[in-house]
């Protein structure tokens, strides 16, 4: 493997398409903004002026169209990367991403593949506010025949990107904008990771704990604190939320007794109660404790600060309900979130925790 | 050099073939639909045979087509597999589907066919999207977007006509209007306009032809066909015509009052098929003679398509989770 780098989550989705567009000429992007100045939050930067705009593709307002134009090509054989900035601009895609994308190859009896991408940023922070927010896994991973993908950190923004490229389903890439900021040491050149299922960050054997982007580095900053008051957890990120393969956490929870899923997006029918509901399936007579989890509260994200701070779950939150589930001392588990909250307090609420770095 | 040219002597007895074949297949349907073995919705297209059948003939087996739920007769005209078309309607294995779409998801790669989807519009930027592909291949080929009257108050007809005009994508967007979206008349759904100016609005060219004269819609989409194969972009093409049987299944359904006999009447004067054999009898081209060798032909072809789909076995139901990823 070459000689990892720290870069970014961004950084590594740029190289990601890059090192795609350079090795395949069928591959392309299209998207509002593509080939703009700010290039996607960096993602896209530089592409347009090395590719031209007949493989960096900008495009009108037209969300269903181009989505459904990349399908076309997609139909032909083509690997279009469609980027829409925020999730809430897909929602006008649904009827082509739902009735086409998902179903060609199924409906065709295999003879059409579907090797499309398309990458959607949830947004956070800095009074976004409700339409520019949400983390809508669950309405994509409802569907059979989509692939639904949540990195958390900055090497598998360009593993898991690269493997997207690669495969020949269509690909939800949803990237969490705080994910972007995400640092890492990323091999250099091509270099993919998986998408077959989660990835283990943190051994324990006190909770399963299992979380999806950027919730995942709010878990790791939990299980920190905990591990240093003994207590360690079993800390999974989930990474692909459809297909939904959780082999190894039933494994981890027939250990443990306990498990903890966190959301990004709504608690209410998130991935969580999925997950929940197979592990209760498959491991009831291993469990010590009736399974828990977090996610955002039952109501739209509102754009004050002050009022955001109560909406999101913190690391803190996190290790309060380990500690409660694994039984240990009050104390203990007060200190660990303390900790976490007072170091949090350093820092703005409505920007991305600067502690997150790699390597994970 | 275009499908006719390669595959027939003349050009007129092949429309007028073609046409014909369409017919007797969607009537066959029509007359044995009641025996409940094709256990699927169908969306005849008698009465608009002439439309598919024009808008096909110039086009080379490369360039592709998309459909929507009236799709039988554009899946014939490009060149689709009967047999796979029937196996389909039937629910068979042998089926264009493998018996997983029915009579509303017709596709034949190798005809170019590309798909066919029955939610109104749905399939049209998947022909821009050909479209773009062929241009970025620097291919040569061209893709046509069938689609009703009703299709043009989609919003992703005007996003398709604005990237595709912007582009100048080899992409023919071509119009059937028939008059009606299920039973609400196109002067219920839209202001007193021309389709054709939509096309203004994208700064595209347009053509409007009677879409049950076959020649007229065969030589206007020669004209659209090479315009867009030269780089000049796309087309939208409107042609006038009318359904005759109910809007999904096999009978008629002005018994509903939604259109009135008169209107129905005169329309069905005007059929495709009567008004080009007259023609082409006029010309001494079509003598009852070889009408009737063609007609013993196209039935003996369609009674063994039907004895083929009919024996085929269905799918087996341990298949049905395959497939849902390539």
């Amino acid at each position: 493997m070459p000689e990892p780098r720290e870069r970014s989550g961004a950084q590594g989705i740029q190289e990601a398409l890059d090192l795609s567009l350079e090795r395949d000429p069928s591959v392309f992007l299209i998207g509002e903004g593509v080939a703009d100045p700010k290039g996607i939050f960096g993602t896209t930067t530089g592409l347009c002026q090395k590719y031209g705009t007949q493989r960096v593709v900008e495009t009108p307002i037209a969300e269903n169209g181009f989505t459904g134009i990349a399908i076309g090509a997609a139909l032909l054989g083509q690997r279009p990367i469609v980027i829409h900035q925020r999730v809430e601009f897909a929602l006008l895609a649904m009827e082509q991403i739902v009735n086409n994308a998902a179903k060609t190859h199924y409906v065709s009896d295999g003879a059409h593949s579907m090797p499309l991408v398309i990458r959607l940023v949830v947004g956070r922070g800095w009074g976004q506010g409700p339409l520019h927010s949400q983390s809508l896994e669950t309405l994509f991973a409802y569907i059979p025949g989509l692939k639904v993908l949540m990195p958390a950190t900055a090497e598998d923004c360009k593993g898991m990107l690269l493997s997207a490229i690669e495969d020949n389903n269509p690909v939800i890439f949803l990237e969490h904008r705080w994910v972007h900021f995400v640092k890492g040491n990323i091999p250099a050149g091509y270099h993919t990771t998986s998408i077959d299922g989660p990835s283990h960050l943190w051994q324990g054997d006190s909770v399963t704990v299992i979380s999806s982007s950027y919730m995942t580095l709010e878990s790791l900053r939990a299980a920190k604190a905990l591990s240093k008051e003994g207590c360690d957890v079993d800390l999974f990120d989930l990474r692909v939320v459809r297909p939904l393969k959780l082999d190894e956490i039933f494994e981890s929870v027939n250990r443990t007794g306990r498990l903890l899923v966190v959301d990004t997006g709504w608690r209410t029918l998130g991935p969580g109660a999925e997950i929940v509901a197979q592990v209760t399936e498959s491991c009831f007579d291993n469990l010590k404790q009736p399974p828990q989890r977090l996610g955002l509260p039952d109501h739209p994200t509102p754009s004050s600060r002050s009022l955001a701070a109560a909406f999101y779950t913190y690391a803190e939150d996190i290790a309060l309900t380990v500690g409660d589930l694994a039984g240990i001392s009050p104390l203990a588990t007060r200190r660990a979130a303390d900790e976490l909250s007072v170091e949090r307090q350093t820092h703005p609420i409505d920007v991305p925790h600067p502690s997150f770095q790699g390597p994970f | 050099m275009d499908w006719l040219s390669k595959n027939s002597g003349s050009t007129d007895l092949d429309l007028f073939r073609r046409m014909l074949r369409i017919r007797s297949v969607e009537e066959t349907i029509a007359d044995r639909y009641s025996e409940q073995e094709m256990r699927c919705p169908v969306h005849l297209s008698i009465g608009q045979e002439a439309a598919a059948v024009g808008a096909c003939a110039p086009l080379m087996a490369e360039d592709i087509i998309v459909s929507n739920h009236r799709s039988h007769s554009h899946y014939l005209a490009k060149g689709g597999d009967l047999e796979a078309m029937l196996g389909e309607i039937y629910g068979r294995v042998t089926g264009c589907c493998g018996g997983r779409g029915g009579s509303m998801h017709l596709f034949d790669t190798r005809a170019g066919v590309l798909a066919s989807v029955p939610i109104v519009a749905s399939t049209i930027p998947l022909a821009v999207g050909a479209a773009l592909t062929f241009q970025q291949r620097r291919q040569g080929y061209i893709s046509v977007a069938f689609m009703g009257d009703a299709a043009t108050e989609e919003g992703v007809f005007h996003e398709s006509l604005n990237f595709a005009s912007l582009h100048a994508l080899p992409v023919i967007f071509f119009v059937e209007n028939n008059l009606y979206s299920v039973y609400t008349p196109l002067h219920d759904r839209q202001p007193d306009r021309s389709l054709t100016d939509y096309a203004l609005a994208h700064a595209i060219p347009s053509e409007q032809v009677d879409g049950n004269d076959v020649e007229a819609v065969f030589q206007s989409m020669t004209r659209c066909a090479q315009r867009a194969r030269a780089g000049k972009g796309p087309v939208l093409l409107v042609v006038d015509t009318y359904r005759w049987r109910e809007h999904c299944g096999p009978d008629y359904d002005n018994n509903l009052g939604y259109r009135s006999e008169n209107e129905y009447e005169k329309w069905r004067r005007r059929c495709p098929i009567e008004t080009y054999r007259a023609q082409l009898a006029d010309r001494g081209l079509l003598t009852p003679k070889l009408e009737t060798r063609m007609t013993t032909e196209i039935q003996l072809e369609i009674e063994s398509a039907f004895e083929t789909a009919r024996s085929a076995p269905f799918p087996d139901s341990g298949t049905v989770g395959l497939k849902v990823y390539a």
